[in-house]
């Protein structure tokens, strides 16, 4: 190939990825500059792209509208901290089962495991809300937890990276007099961080993100989430955008900063085992 | 086995239950016990307080009936139809690009991966806004630089599943990009060494290197947003809130139909039913594709 040619070639590359980029930044943009934007640059005939004038006052403003979205933000975070805290516990402690001790129906118990990562979620919504009802868990921490500190994905990934320790570090430390709950938390759990890591990115971005199950197991404002509140806020303020897109980068950001800060170990983690958030 | 090895074996046994029990309890009470719970309510007439009337297969018998159970199921069929093929084909081209010695990799990465991890309702609205009727919308706006008439995206049934399929797409972009991107990277070099000193074209390269090597992925990408892709919700209520689900109900899905169903009008036997139905679709569609595109997938 000529080098001429393959110069013009680089440059379509280079064309096509940077019109797909900006694509893929421009909702965000639209989203940045209306939530800045005040009336007279906002309800036009035609849109104005770059608005003159930053309204920074929109952001206190639609912060102010809904007087509980201090506690919505609480909520989220403190339900995504602590399912995320508690999911990687029960998975560690699941994995490390599979992968080091070997038991009576070991294989069984870990098929059925597999099995029920097959169940859409949806199927049994319906049955969880019952059981939740009959628990008198509706609008409590509860609720919005307990069913989700545990995930047969987490476990199985982490027993995938608990079976890459060599056994005979587990062989040494009990000549060590090293009992097994010590080398689960000593030796295995610092050696698998990047594992850690990764679960738990997911899961807390799950639990943050997550819509339909907080939307019918939360009633009042004491334990709505965030996607919820905002679910809520955008059915009485729809008809004010500036607001809306202040409020919706509110909601956006504690991810975008998560995002910025692990974006490696996110998308390898995607890469590596086709994690869903 | 001696009696001191069975006696390990029964300790090691018990230690492993003590271990295992945390996340299997949860596990038989949230997910596996309810998949079968979700069965038993789905043979009732029921609002899980005080009517509870048994009518066997019942709610499934109405369900064939049900145009508007129908229609949502071919409204998520139109979904799947409209999302996954374009959205993995896209995908694939601009993790092809990525795939060739560029700079800024890891910017163009983050730029199409960020959509991602933004949570749908927050998008949802921001996207209301974007494919508002008039020339305000930027979608409107942007069309209107090629001369193309403003649109009611949202509101006019001819375009309110394009607008849903178009979101989505942009969302899972990223998802998608990254499979592929780790897939291509996963191809070694010297084929394509080889291929070009063979003389081989670069269609040629792709059809009979890349699009092989890269069936396993290709084919994990396609049963996870076929999956996904049926269980669509957060963006239908938050796009169209009203309980029709769009204009003439054109973009309510089945999970959109299930709610409404039971947490709209209290019919939990028959929101079960509809789970269930679900999960049957899922499941066969699974093995289906096992069968058919799983033995063409070119393992190395």
């Amino acid at each position: 190939m000529s080098k001429n040619r393959k110069t013009l070639g680089m440059a379509v590359v280079y064309i096509l990825l940077t019109v797909g980029a900006v694509m893929m930044l421009l909702p965000f943009y639209y989203m940045l500059i209306t939530a800045v934007k005040g009336p007279e640059e906002l309800y036009t005939p035609e849109l104005v792209w770059f608005p003159k004038k930053f309204v920074w006052s929109n952001y206190a403003e639609a912060w102010n509208a809904d007087p509980n979205f201090p506690r919505y933000f609480f909520n989220s975070a403190f339900i995504a901290s602590v399912t995320t805290a508690l999911q990687l516990a029960t998975s560690a402690l699941a994995a490390y089962a599979f992968a080091m001790i070997d038991f009576a129906g070991k294989e069984t118990v870990f098929m059925i495991l597999l099995g029920t990562m097959m169940i859409p979620s949806q199927v049994t919504l319906v049955p969880n809300y019952a059981i939740i009802a009959r628990l008198g868990w509706i609008d409590t921490y509860k609720a919005l937890i307990v069913p989700f500190v545990a995930s047969a994905f987490g476990i199985f990934m982490m027993r995938q990276f608990f079976q890459t320790i060599p056994m005979e570090l587990w062989d040494a430390a009990q000549i060590d007099g090293c009992g097994r709950f010590e080398y689960l938390w000593r030796v295995i759990v610092p050696l698998s961080k990047p594992v850690f890591v990764t679960n738990g990115l997911f899961t807390f971005i799950g639990g943050w993100n997550s819509f339909l199950w907080p939307l019918i197991v939360t009633n009042t404002a004491k334990y709505r989430t965030i996607q919820v509140g905002l679910s809520q806020f955008n059915q009485e303020f729809g008809t004010i955008p500036n607001l809306l897109m202040a409020a919706s980068t509110l909601a956006i950001v504690p991810l975008i900063v998560i995002f910025f800060v692990a974006q490696n170990q996110l998308i390898e983690g995607i890469a590596r085992t086709g994690l869903k958030g | 086995m001696n009696s001191l090895e069975r006696k390990r074996y029964a300790r090691d046994t018990a230690a492993a239950y003590l271990y295992l029990a945390p996340a299997l309890i949860i596990i038989i009470l949230f997910n596996l016990f309810p998949a079968f719970y979700a069965l038993y309510i789905s043979l009732f007439d029921t609002n899980l307080i005080g009517r509870w009337n048994w009518v066997g297969f019942g709610n499934y018998m109405e369900l064939f009936r049900d145009v508007d159970f129908l229609k949502s199921l071919a409204n998520t069929g139109k979904y799947v139809l409209g999302t996954v093929p374009v959205g993995m084909a896209l995908a694939l081209l601009i993790a092809w690009l990525l795939n060739k010695p560029i700079r800024g990799l890891a910017t163009y990465r983050t730029a199409y991966f960020l959509p991602y991890v933004t949570p749908v309702v927050a998008i949802s609205i921001v996207w209301t806004w974007i494919y508002k009727e008039d020339t305000a919308g930027m979608l409107n706006a942007l069309l209107g630089f090629i001369g193309v008439e403003p649109q009611a995206w949202l509101l006019d049934p001819k375009w309110a599943m394009f607008a849903l399929c178009l979101m989505s797409i942009w969302r899972h972009m990223g998802y998608n990009v990254v499979l592929f991107l780790a897939g291509l990277q996963n191809i070694p070099a010297e084929y394509y060494e080889a291929a070009e000193i063979d003389g081989a074209s670069g269609w040629s390269m792709f059809a009979n290197i890349t699009w092989p090597l890269l069936s396993p992925t290709t084919y994990f990408i396609l049963m996870v947003s076929i999956i996904g892709s049926f269980q669509v919700f957060t963006q239908v209520y938050v796009l169209w809130p009203s309980a029709q689900g769009g204009p003439l109900g054109t973009t309510r899905v089945v999970v959109r139909y299930l709610y409404d169903q039971g947490w709209g009008a209290f019919r939990f036997g028959y929101a079960s039913a509809i789970g269930y139905i679900l999960f049957a679709i899922i499941f066969v569609l699974t093995l289906v594709q096992r069968d058919i595109v799983g033995k063409r997938v070119h393992y190395q």
